[in-house]
């Protein structure tokens, strides 16, 4: 018949889906981080990563700017930036 | 968590997606020795578009109804091999393909015994293919099968209790958890794998484009629901009641004005009685009241 189907796991991240940004994106000010982890336990994308206080930070290579990581910051530590990269930017740096 | 992701970025969920972030914490607190068989639906789709796949363990898609007789296959051979107490076995499927399309290869799996932890992502309709209603879409809801207007006020079924139905078949551990309490999802799924037998969790998620929210309102919509008695988090054991998430319950209007779904309903005082009375009984079924003294 066909044989299996063997994908390359874990290889999603070829798709920059960061320029799906369109409106604003979370700045990292890493100046009251308490490393309390939300931001990780909660974005959709999991590409928030840090290990001490004031280390996190997101890749905006896959944020999708949905803000959540901005509204759970117990200390206001993010906040949502205006986003300059232009539609369809990071894609066009992949070719 | 950081080093090995079982979970990578680079998916093709909306953004705020709340089953995003529930499959993520699903399989993190599972860790990496398990196998995942899944439903068609959202997670799939989003997951694995081909050749591409955003899973760090063993994966399998089958069909839309099959996720449980697929795990319980995958169950049976590691039993056969001797390796069913090294690995982790998870079912999980969405809300169509639990409620709907999926029960009786669900019941059959949970009446057989395997073990195996079935997971439904409850986003209250088939998202994936345009927002029609399924089982478990609650009173009221406006999706593209059950639009509001002068003769409908949207979906006129009640939400299927599947929980009862899960229970009924006397499985070990039955759960609720929801997208916007990230630790009691982990709690739960690490419980649940460290019990033997059929395990049942089903973990409310909101879709912004289907619930039409901010994708920014993600977990406030999902704390809502819980805090207005309309989704209960409560945990079985046995067929015993052991926790309950208690509450001081809030007008469930409060839940409703945040999503576009429920908007013809806000307009309509009978109807939002009529809401209002669905998690007044989940308050008294459970016994959700925080009781002051």
């Amino acid at each position: 018949m066909f044989g299996p189907l063997i994908v390359k796991s874990k290889k999603v991240k070829c798709d920059k889906t960061g320029s799906w940004r369109i409106e604003s994106k979370p700045k990292y000010l890493q100046k009251n981080c308490i490393a309390c982890k939300m931001c990780v336990f909660i974005c959709p994308e999991g590409c928030v990563s840090g290990k001490e206080k004031n280390t996190y930070h997101t890749d905006y290579n896959y944020c999708k700017g949905c803000s959540l990581c901005a509204l759970i910051c117990p200390k206001q530590d993010i906040e949502m930036v205006k986003e300059e990269t232009k539609l369809g930017e990071l894609q066009g740096e992949k070719k | 968590m950081e080093n090995r992701p079982l979970f990578k970025s680079g998916h093709t969920a909306c953004a705020g997606c709340g089953q995003a972030i529930a499959a993520r914490l699903v399989i993190e607190a599972a860790g990496e020795n398990t196998i995942i068989a899944n439903n068609t639906g959202c997670l799939e789709v989003f997951t694995t578009g081909f050749p591409e796949s955003a899973w760090g363990v063993p994966w399998i898609h089958s069909l839309f109804e099959n996720a449980a007789a697929v795990a319980s296959g995958v169950e049976a051979a590691l039993k056969y091999l001797g390796k069913k107490d090294t690995v982790n076995v998870i079912a999980q499927a969405g809300d169509g393909g639990t409620a709907d399309i999926g029960l009786q290869a669900l019941s059959g799996m949970l009446e057989r015994g395997h073990d195996v932890l079935y997971v439904c992502y409850d986003n209250e309709a088939y998202e994936n293919t345009g927002i029609q209603r399924s089982g478990l879409t609650p009173y009221g809801a406006n999706t593209t099968t059950s639009p509001p207007g002068t003769v409908s006020i949207g979906n006129i079924h009640p939400k299927k209790p599947m929980i009862d139905i899960v229970l009924a078949h006397g499985i070990p551990y039955v759960a609720t958890s929801s997208a916007g309490f990230p630790r009691d999802i982990q709690r739960k799924v690490k419980k649940a794998i460290s019990i033997k037998g059929p395990k049942y969790i089903q973990i409310h998620v909101p879709c912004p484009l289907g619930w039409r929210h901010e994708s920014g309102k993600t977990l406030d919509v999902a704390k809502l629901a819980v805090e207005t008695g309309l989704y209960p988090l409560v945990e079985y054991e046995n067929g015993v009641l052991v926790s309950k998430r208690q509450i001081v319950p809030k007008p469930v209007e409060e839940y409703l004005k945040v999503q576009g779904r429920f908007k013809h309903i806000l307009k309509n005082p009978e109807e939002l009685k009529k809401v209002q009375e669905i998690a007044n009984n989940n308050i008294e079924k459970y016994g959700l009241k925080v009781q002051t003294q």
